[in-house]
């Protein structure tokens, strides 16, 4: 038994572990995705935990007149006109909608339909900036006022900032969509990237339920 | 060995410096990591020499106060992001496809990208003693200290560098769960996996669970110090201790993420020189876990004395996560346990982080202690016991891993005398420096000052630190000069110099490109074992050590 290689092998490729990745289940890109996306969550979790740590010890929150004066109070009351933020909502949930739309599309062989949802979705993911772009030029205070614009500010900007990688990834998907290069078979790619932008979405409805509503 | 003596159709290592840059090979990056990360290590510890130099005597010699901060805040900086961690994770990046039979790690360019994003870090870090003072504030960046009104651009590149640095291992993490859950070698399963696999696995969790968690603590800083943020500063409602509590959620989780793979690497080490089977397989696996999972769950027993946390709970689970790690001490005990052991510089080294961890296991359960925490609090006891756990651990654990494993990636064994000579100098030189430090804590001497009095009674224990901690800088010299004659004139190793029980052995030193050209069947935890006996369950010495034992 000793003396035969082959007789002690499993494989006999040249290379015999190259194949592994292809033994069925997830595949590498896409678990390597899920796995980063944990990270992500954690580290929005490190700035959702210093929000309601400085919130739990400002009474009342958002301050009010007696403590930062009347006009800045008011603009503080984020409950008050949810409008522009409940409407952004909106264009990200359905960008994800579409988002799903294209991947099913693909997982048919379908490139036109998977050109067509994956253009939609970018569409509204830049929407979703220029419209967070215009909320903040209308909301009157900024990063440095107090701990409500800087927990604000630094949540709501490091989600348009992961808005803006994801538009970014999907513009790369756009293009090598539209150059023919996925398949029912091949598409990794586009499943990574649809599963962060449902991250980025879900990260989003959070924010808002926290920022607008609670 | 003939059935897997392997002869690579490609030299496994063409010259060139752009091949190295550019690089995605497993075992390259791999070395890439281990050679920078011990530049850093060398750096480090020069500046720890600065530290060690002032407090040899009583008043101000060499530093003045705010460099003498600035030494020791990038010495424990540097020591733990751009040694201990990158350096583990260099091994692992070699040794961990290897050991599960996979032709590279599975994301070859994440893992270039992760490699190379640590010097740029470390560069960015060190850049800071030209901007008028690197960070000074401690590695633990408190507020306020780590705030603009205290301190200058060179925290901003700390900030900036450890950023890139978490970034770094983050995706580290990534690629090391992604490889070990997908690119296992058929019959691998998970409770066939080398221990060492098992510890990366649990450190890649921990990774992915708290860096970026301290990675929004640094962002958070750096928007409180640059955009005029309020989240550390209480005069506007924010809260300094809110830093405490996220840096030390990652910073505790951290410990482990750097003694766990050295646990991983002794735990490999000391079957092969014992000649048995590691005691209590599986006990050890869920261990590990425990230990994990229970990681978690004492941050704040660096915070006991800010009055803030809650004593009771963090008191009790650090209690709590000392039985995993006692039943790792017993596995490791059983294991050598009559066993046939030789004492190979691997070996002595893997003994080393035995005896000393333990020390800084105990002294680490005293301080758990509420009361005695609260009366040795930042003094020296403190840093005695991270020592006896990082360096007395950690790296004495890495050392062992390096003559274990050098072997492997230069085809070429260390020189036995010198490294034996390494040892015994580190050993010495380790007990001098950070032992007297239990008593100078006791003595109530506080850490991060660089001046005593002559009158307090701690002078002759400093001297005597310095004196060991110049004897660990003399023992890197033979380590040095170890690996420049061995690399030129070592002894050749061929593929399996230790007779050991891990894939890594069943191909050629240094491996090929893709690693293997046939794999052995794998029935067991320890593939060649099976393979050299083909069924016997006994054990046999290697040839070359028969001699000294019969």
């Amino acid at each position: 038994m000793t003396a035969s290689g082959h007789a002690l092998t499993t494989e006999h490729s040249p290379v015999a572990g190259l194949a592994h990745d292809t033994r069925g289940g997830i595949s590498n890109p896409i678990l390597g995705m899920l796995l980063f996306i944990t990270s992500e969550v954690m580290f929005f979790a490190g700035l959702f935990g210093a929000y309601f740590t400085v919130r739990a010890s400002t009474n009342p929150w958002p301050p009010g007149p007696e403590q930062v004066g009347e006009g800045m109070a008011e603009k503080f009351n984020l409950h008050a006109d949810p409008y522009l933020a409940a409407l952004l909502t909106v264009v990200l949930v359905t960008s994800s909608f579409t988002c799903q739309l294209a991947i099913w599309a693909i997982r048919k062989n379908d490139r036109r339909g998977l050109v067509r949802g994956i253009a939609v979705t970018l569409i509204l993911g830049i929407l979703f900036l220029i419209g967070q772009a215009y909320d903040y030029s209308q909301l009157g205070f900024g990063l440095t006022d107090g701990t409500f614009g800087t927990t604000f500010f630094t949540l709501t900007g490091f989600h348009g900032a992961h808005v803006l990688g994801g538009t970014i990834m999907l513009s790369v998907i756009l293009y090598r969509a539209m150059a023919g290069q996925f398949s029912a078979r091949h598409h990794d790619a586009v499943e990574a990237t649809s599963i962060y932008w449902h991250f980025v979405d879900v990260v989003w409805i959070a924010l808002f339920s926290t920022l607008y509503i609670l | 060995m003939a059935t897997t003596a392997l002869h690579p159709a490609v030299p496994a290592y063409r010259s060139g410096l752009y091949e190295w840059i550019t690089t995605t090979d497993h075992k390259k990056i791999g070395i890439l990591y281990v050679v920078n990360s011990l530049l850093f290590f060398f750096i480090a510890g020069l500046l720890a020499l600065g530290v060690r130099a002032e407090l040899a005597q009583p008043k101000v010699q060499f530093f003045a106060p705010d460099v003498y901060n600035q030494l020791f805040t990038m010495h424990g900086t540097v020591m733990i992001f751009l040694f201990i961690i990158p350096i583990l994770a260099g091994f692992a990046n070699y040794v961990v496809p290897l050991q599960i039979g996979a032709p590279d790690m599975a994301l070859p360019r994440i893992n270039a990208l992760s490699f190379w994003m640590l010097p740029l870090g470390g560069i960015l870090m060190f850049t800071g003693f030209a901007t008028g003072g690197a960070a000074a504030e401690g590695w633990t960046g408190y507020s306020p200290l780590a705030q603009r009104a205290y301190s200058g651009t060179g925290t901003d590149l700390w900030d900036v560098g450890l950023v890139l640095i978490g970034t770094s291992s983050i995706l580290g993490a990534v690629n090391f769960l992604t490889t070990i859950f997908k690119m296992r070698a058929p019959g691998l399963t998970m409770f066939r996996l080398p221990i060492l696999v098992w510890t990366v696995l649990v450190t890649s969790v921990l990774v992915l669970m708290a860096t970026p968690v301290f990675t929004s603590a640094l962002i958070m800083l750096f928007i409180d110090r640059n955009y005029g943020g309020h989240f550390f500063d209480p005069a506007t409602g924010g809260n300094a201790i809110l830093w405490q509590n996220v840096f030390w959620f990652y910073s505790h989780p951290a410990v482990y993420v750097m003694v766990l793979p050295a646990m991983g690497m002794v735990s490999e080490i000391l079957p092969v020189f014992s000649r048995k089977p590691l005691f209590g397989y599986k006990a050890f696996v869920f261990a590990t876990a425990g230990i994990g999972a229970l990681g978690f769950s004492v941050w704040a027993h660096h915070m006991f004395t800010t009055g803030a946390v809650f004593l009771p709970f963090f008191s009790l689970m650090t209690f709590l996560i000392a039985v995993p790690t006692g039943v790792k001490m017993f596995n490791w005990i059983a294991t050598l346990f009559r066993g046939q052991l030789i004492f190979a510089t691997p070996m002595l080294f893997a003994l080393g982080f035995l005896t000393m961890f333990l020390i800084g296991g105990i002294n680490g359960a005293f301080s758990a202690a509420v009361p005695v925490d609260f009366a040795l609090h930042d003094t020296y006891w403190v840093v005695a016991h991270l020592h006896y756990v990082l360096f007395g651990g950690s790296v004495f654990g890495m050392f062992a891993g390096l003559y274990y494993w050098f072997p492997k990636m230069t085809g070429r064994l260390l020189n036995e005398a010198l490294g034996k000579l390494h040892f015994v100098l580190m050993f010495i030189g380790f007990n001098l420096t950070f032992f007297p430090m239990h008593m100078l804590g006791l003595a109530g001497m506080p850490r991060r000052v660089a001046d005593y009095s002559a009158n307090a009674g701690w002078s002759d224990l400093n001297l005597l630190a310095s004196i060991g901690g110049f004897t660990i800088a003399a023992s890197m010299l033979p380590f040095l000069w170890n690996v420049m004659l061995s690399l030129r004139n070592g002894e050749i190793a061929g593929d399996d110099p230790w007779e050991a029980n891990t894939l890594e052995w069943a191909t050629t030193s240094p491996p090929p490109p893709y690693n293997f050209d046939h794999l052995p069947e794998i029935r067991s935890e320890r593939p060649l074992f099976d393979l050299r006996h083909a069924g016997a369950a006994h054990s046999a010495l290697p040839a070359k050590y028969a001699e000294t034992h019969s």
